[in-house]
């Protein structure tokens, strides 16, 4: 994927792994899709905050999320990068991120963690129109076409390019390729 | 070329003399911990790229420690620990410690050091952010996510990023009214909580010796909570006779070169710190308890990795000792060994659960994680209003004990049983 066209939804700095998934859903196992984690995704948003998953369809009309500092700091659950992909968020683009959660939406590919160069929770509101061009590490504003760059991802780009951490591990001979 | 003590651990692992900060090595793991939350999700990952037959790299090197949900009438959690009950028995892991046997042991950070897994010089890495607790004896250990504990449960390596090294020089004598809590909030509240991100936390100076085991558990707990990789202190004497009681295990423990570059280094005089808190929302809202006394308070709690050890239970003991509590006080014992302290060691021929009852606790709960993290709506001290609570624990993130308008301040033992008397935030030095 290179290009991902999308609303995007925009919380500010420290955003936690409770405000992502709160503690009551890690009873659910990431692994099991019928368990519909995605439907408690941002669940732990203070009560004022505008909701991040449509009720009625369990998904996230917001694909991109846009963050300030620090996004996903706390636990080490990987039901946090899991809540936001099942829920059909594609990216987060954040100032910087908390490293375990930086490191789960990598080695699980569920959601691309871009740095911002500048930060640019007050460039966008909650429900504007973006692209978010992967490869070029742009986004782009639709209203009025302003591009803002991102910084490149860095060590962990051959990871995401592999599709994983698994990918990346057999496509470096660690593990047997001929694993299902 | 000078290293850092987490620089060295790594080099080893990696089957290198030197290593540099920035670069990826596959590091080999001699301990993975998981517990009830990650486990079932580490082990679905497991099976599905290594396939329904696949063994663990190392049946030793697999320590199962259900602590999250296990007090609870839910039916998922008791769904996930069934996983790991099948899971051990298929894998004959020696070192599983389930609920409703004799082998339960409660928190899994507290329990892995007290069973002699944690060992100076290895590498420790668990499904849980505080993993970083283990570093207090010595060894690399950090926490991480279900797919890479899947390939390290398959493979016994993991790709690690080698951290730069933030030192934290520790001088001066520890006042009786400073617990490893004041320490440590104090640290987070100057890096602030993204401050240490990506960072190795290295404790060092001649202050370290005046911290007991237990202190620099609480410490190095938390420094994920200013962002950290990993927290650590080099073994000295006091470790290694820690340890060296708990396991028959050989072991090499490394000291880091005192002169090795780091990216900063900070210093601090033990005997200048205060008792303190960190205000809601976040670990790194730091303030003088002595500033806070207009705070009115609802709830007290002793409990968790961080905060529910035997130490500090003696701190809770010590100040509650004669005198009343002015609010519901909750008190939940990491482990079975706390809990059996709390029912028989004495402060004045007075056992510890005597002080607490005759002070008006709540009556001591069985050993777990409990309301730490909010959890199932039955568990023990959740939070389900708008109660202003005062906790032991590690975060006071919005909604981390269960209701999102229920704010938390984190304190010490101390500080929480002083203001448990006053029903406000309290310095404890006046009960000392």
């Amino acid at each position: 994927m290179s290009k991902i066209r999308s609303k995007v939804y925009v919380a500010g700095d420290n955003i936690d792994t409770d405000n992502i998934i709160p503690a009551q859903y890690l009873n659910l196992v990431p692994t099991i899709p019928d368990e519909k984690l995605g439907s408690y995704a941002m669940a732990g948003l203070p009560d004022d905050a505008a909701p991040f998953v449509d009720k009625a369809t369990g998904k996230t009309p917001y694909g991109i999320l846009v963050a300030g500092k620090n996004f996903g700091c706390g636990s080490s659950r990987e039901h946090a990068p899991v809540a936001l992909g099942a829920a059909g968020c594609k990216a987060v683009v954040a100032e910087y991120y908390a490293r375990i959660f930086f490191r789960n939406s990598v080695a699980t590919g569920e959601v691309y963690p871009f740095e911002t160069a500048t930060p640019l929770v007050s460039e966008f509101k909650t429900g504007d129109e973006a692209e978010l061009d992967t490869d070029a590490h742009t986004l782009t504003r639709l209203s009025d076409g302003k591009v803002f760059p991102l910084k490149d991802l860095g060590a962990v780009a051959p990871v995401v390019e592999a599709g994983g951490m698994f990918a990346y591990a057999r496509k470096e001979g660690m593990i047997p390729s001929a694993a299902h | 070329m000078k290293q850092t003590l987490t620089e060295k651990i790594l080099a080893r692992a990696a089957g290198r003399e030197t290593v540099s900060p920035g670069e990826n090595v596959w590091a080999k793991i001699d301990v993975l911990l998981t517990h009830d939350v990650c486990g079932p999700g580490t082990i679905g990952i497991f099976k599905r790229e290594f396939g329904e037959d696949a063994k663990v790299f190392d049946r030793e090197g697999v320590v199962i420690i259900p602590d999250h949900y296990i007090h609870t009438r839910d039916e998922k959690a008791h769904r996930n620990v069934a996983t790991l009950f099948d899971f051990a028995k298929e894998q004959d892991l020696p070192y599983f410690y389930p609920p409703w046997t004799n082998r339960y042991r409660g928190v899994c950070h507290v329990a892995l050091p007290e069973l002699g897994h944690v060992r100076p010089g290895e590498t420790i890495v668990g499904t849980d952010s505080h993993t970083c607790t283990h570093g207090a004896l010595g060894a690399f250990s950090t926490g991480i996510g279900n797919t890479d504990a899947g390939f390290v449960m398959g493979t016994g390596k993991m790709l690690v990023k080698i951290p730069e090294t933030i030192r934290i020089v520790l001088t001066g004598k520890k006042p009786d009214y400073i617990a490893g809590k004041d320490v440590i909030l104090r640290v987070i509240g100057d890096l602030g909580t993204g401050g240490a991100t990506y960072c190795a936390l290295e404790f060092t100076g001649p202050g370290c010796a005046e911290l007991s085991i237990e202190d620099r558990m609480t410490i190095c707990n938390m420094a994920v909570e200013a962002g950290a990789k990993n927290g650590i202190f080099a073994a000295d004497d006091k470790a290694l006779a820690y340890v060296r009681a708990r396991t028959k295990k050989p072991f090499e423990p490394l000291v880091g070169d005192p002169d090795a570059p780091v990216k900063a280094e900070y210093s601090y005089d033990l005997s200048k710190f205060v008792p303190c808190v960190a205000r809601p929302h976040c670990p790194d809202r730091y303030a003088p308890a002595a500033d806070c006394a207009d705070v009115k308070l609802d709830r007290a709690y002793v409990g968790s990795c961080t905060g529910g050890k035997i130490e500090d239970f003696e701190m809770a003991a010590r100040v509650l000792d004669g005198r009343k509590v002015a609010i519901d006080t909750f008190l939940v014992p990491a482990t079975v060994e706390v809990a059996e302290a709390i029912r028989t060691r004495e402060i004045g021929g007075k056992t510890w659960e005597r002080i607490f009852a005759e002070a008006g606790c709540i009556p001591v709960s069985a050993p777990g994680c409990a309301a730490c993290l909010g959890g199932p709506v039955d568990t023990f001290g959740r939070t389900h209003g708008n109660e202003v609570v005062i906790s032991t624990t590690n975060r006071n993130f919005i909604g981390r004990m269960g209701s999102k308008t229920a704010p938390i301040y984190l304190a010490s033992p101390l500080t929480v049983a002083a203001s448990a008397i006053e029903g406000r935030i309290a310095d404890p030095r006046k009960y000392l």
